[in-house]
């Protein structure tokens, strides 16, 4: 008769602590939407009178950013931020797929344990070390074999390739790592050399991964701000050469947010809907390509 | 209804939360205690932020302070005068620090002059000059002057470098150099966020021009103003005209530890450490 009670509660308590945990996970699920959705109602409700009052095309077309005469336009730092982006990528994204092929396909299993580690330990260094490195190697490196005073859009996109390389790195290789083998098998089989086997037919399958691995990679390069304000120069000009000094949308928000009030506390957030909006026209932009070309 | 698991269920979060007021509740001390002996013993922890002039000065009085009375920790971070002002209103430190006067537009807040600063304008060790008059230098930073050989240097074009917007640094190098003569500061000039990196760019670039807190002049070269050499001397005889008063701000009357802190800086023993460190002390009536 007791063993039948306790049977009883136990199915009881299992019963109360599963829906519990359904309800608990809902309840995290929910949350994460709800703030990221919270925080895109406060950025357009801080910035909606800068649109208001500044008209939208005027506030992304304006060339002028003057606080003092209370002008704003954002085109240079909109510029500016997709030349450091596209340069970003433009460095990181082959370098990182060959050493994802290089980690996978060529290298010794001992160098691939020890490269493997430092790769990954490049995500954990703070921006501002980034930052600081660049300020003290590379901008001069820039200045003695380049043109300007170095500060420039190559001294950020080489900086921010370095900080985006370790995500297309470890993605890319995952989805190497995810293709089957008998592709491999099979290409080789058929009389495919190595390389071909790796470019004709590896690639084209881990090509979902890879393009996931580029978001998340632009992602990050276009949230980056500490790093770039210490090797961008920050001159509110329309950059006309990879020499020339720059300012991204972060950098203004972070430059001058700690101060504003007025239309230009409304200005930067309204920098800020822009950021938003940019960031998900570029993931949309790669998810087209994610889904389209995967057959 | 009630049953055994049902109370666990209860029990756990409420017990968790009792910890964590109980908790919570400790960290609350009280900050000033009268010892025994007629001394009052601080204790507490006093965070400031603000102008990256000050800061220099604010780390070695704090380090001072904090060895009189090892019982107080004091924080010491930047982010600019303008940073400091918004912090001190919103709440979030106890001392705010800038380098300029408070704006009309501010919030009310209480001053407390620590110190006297100057405001050099500097050139790489290299650069051929030694002074400049300030109408030229304005002419430099409004882009008018290009090229160092119209002021009597080298034919190298000038690289111009400023701080940001909400700068006290830039608000009295707004105030002094470029205001009087109607000018701007060029857009395409450099802009970086701290004193310390105005230093460091000014060091590592040839052609550049900057201007600083006199704190951060070592390793670069000052230039005369108007035949006016930037030193302490000059700016107690009033002779070198950027000169700024460095205040320490809170909102309401500061409570201890903060007051005895702040008392400390303006004490005789607070002003040797300013005049050690390259500022002017304040003067006394």
């Amino acid at each position: 008769m007791a063993s039948i009670i306790v049977a009883g509660r136990k199915r009881e308590f299992h019963r109360i602590s599963d829906s519990f945990w359904q309800y608990a996970v809902y309840i995290f699920g929910a949350s994460s939407f709800l703030i990221l959705f919270l925080i895109a109602l406060f950025i357009v409700r801080e910035g909606y009178p800068a649109f208001v009052k500044i008209g939208i095309w005027q506030f992304i077309s304006g060339t002028t950013w003057d606080v003092a005469d209370n002008i704003y336009g954002i085109l240079p730092m909109i510029i500016g931020t997709l030349y450091v982006t596209i340069g970003a990528l433009i460095i990181s994204v082959p370098l990182g797929i060959f050493t994802a092929i290089f980690l996978t396909d060529v290298a010794p299993i001992k160098l691939r344990s020890a490269m493997r580690p430092a790769i990954e330990l490049l995500v954990g260094i703070p921006s501002v070390v980034y930052g600081l490195v660049g300020m003290l190697i590379l901008v001069p490196i820039i200045q003695k074999f380049g043109q300007g005073s170095g500060d420039s859009i190559l001294a950020a996109s080489i900086v921010l390739a370095v900080m985006v390389l370790p995500t297309i790195v470890s993605i890319t290789e995952d989805s190497i790592l995810a293709v089957p083998r008998s592709y491999r098998e099979g290409a080789l089989s058929l009389g495919a050399t190595r390389w071909q086997m790796i470019w004709h037919v590896l690639i084209p399958a881990a090509r979902p991964g890879i393009i996931a691995s580029i978001i998340l990679g632009m992602g990050r390069a276009i949230g980056e701000t500490m790093a770039m304000i210490m090797v961008i120069g920050n001159s509110i000009i329309i950059p006309d050469s990879i020499f020339s000094s720059a300012r991204t949308l972060t950098g203004t928000l972070a430059l001058e947010l700690k101060y504003a009030a007025g239309l230009h506390w409304n200005a930067l957030f309204a920098t800020g809907v822009v950021l938003f909006v940019l960031i998900l026209i570029l993931n949309s932009i790669g998810l087209i390509m994610l889904h389209g070309r995967s057959k | 209804m009630f049953t055994i698991n049902r109370l666990k269920l209860i029990l756990l979060p409420g017990i968790s939360i009792f910890l964590l007021i109980v908790i919570g509740l400790t960290g609350c001390s009280q900050a000033a205690v009268p010892a025994g002996n007629g001394l009052i013993e601080l204790r507490g922890t006093i965070n400031e932020a603000g102008s990256t002039s000050v800061q220099p000065l604010a780390e070695m009085m704090a380090k001072a302070f904090m060895q009189k009375y090892p019982d107080v920790t004091v924080n010491i971070s930047g982010g600019g005068s303008s940073a400091g002002v918004k912090a001190v209103a919103a709440g979030t430190v106890d001392i705010g620090a800038v380098s300029r006067e408070i704006l009309i537009n501010e919030p009310d807040l209480i001053t407390y002059c620590i110190a006297r600063d100057g405001v050099a304008i500097v050139v790489h060790e290299s650069n051929a000059l030694t002074g400049i008059n300030i109408e030229n230098v304005a002419k430099i930073y409004a882009g008018e002057i290009t090229n160092w050989k119209e002021v009597g240097g080298a034919d190298e074009r000038i690289v111009v470098i400023s701080r940001e917007e909400g700068s006290g640094t830039r608000e009295v190098f707004d105030e002094f150099v470029i205001k009087p003569y109607h000018k701007k500061i060029k857009a395409g000039a450099l802009f970086f966020d701290s004193n310390g990196a105005i230093r460091t760019k000014v060091s590592s670039e040839k052609n550049a021009i900057g201007y600083l807190s006199f704190g951060y002049i070592e390793g670069l070269k000052p230039l005369m103003l108007n035949n006016v050499a930037p030193t302490v001397e000059n700016v107690q005889n009033g002779r070198y005209p950027i000169v700024r008063r460095l205040y320490f701000i809170t909102k309401n009357i500061p409570s201890e530890p903060v007051r005895s802190f702040i008392d400390y800086c303006r004490s005789n023993e607070g002003q040797k450490i300013v005049e050690s460190q390259g500022y002017i002390p304040i003067v006394k009536k």
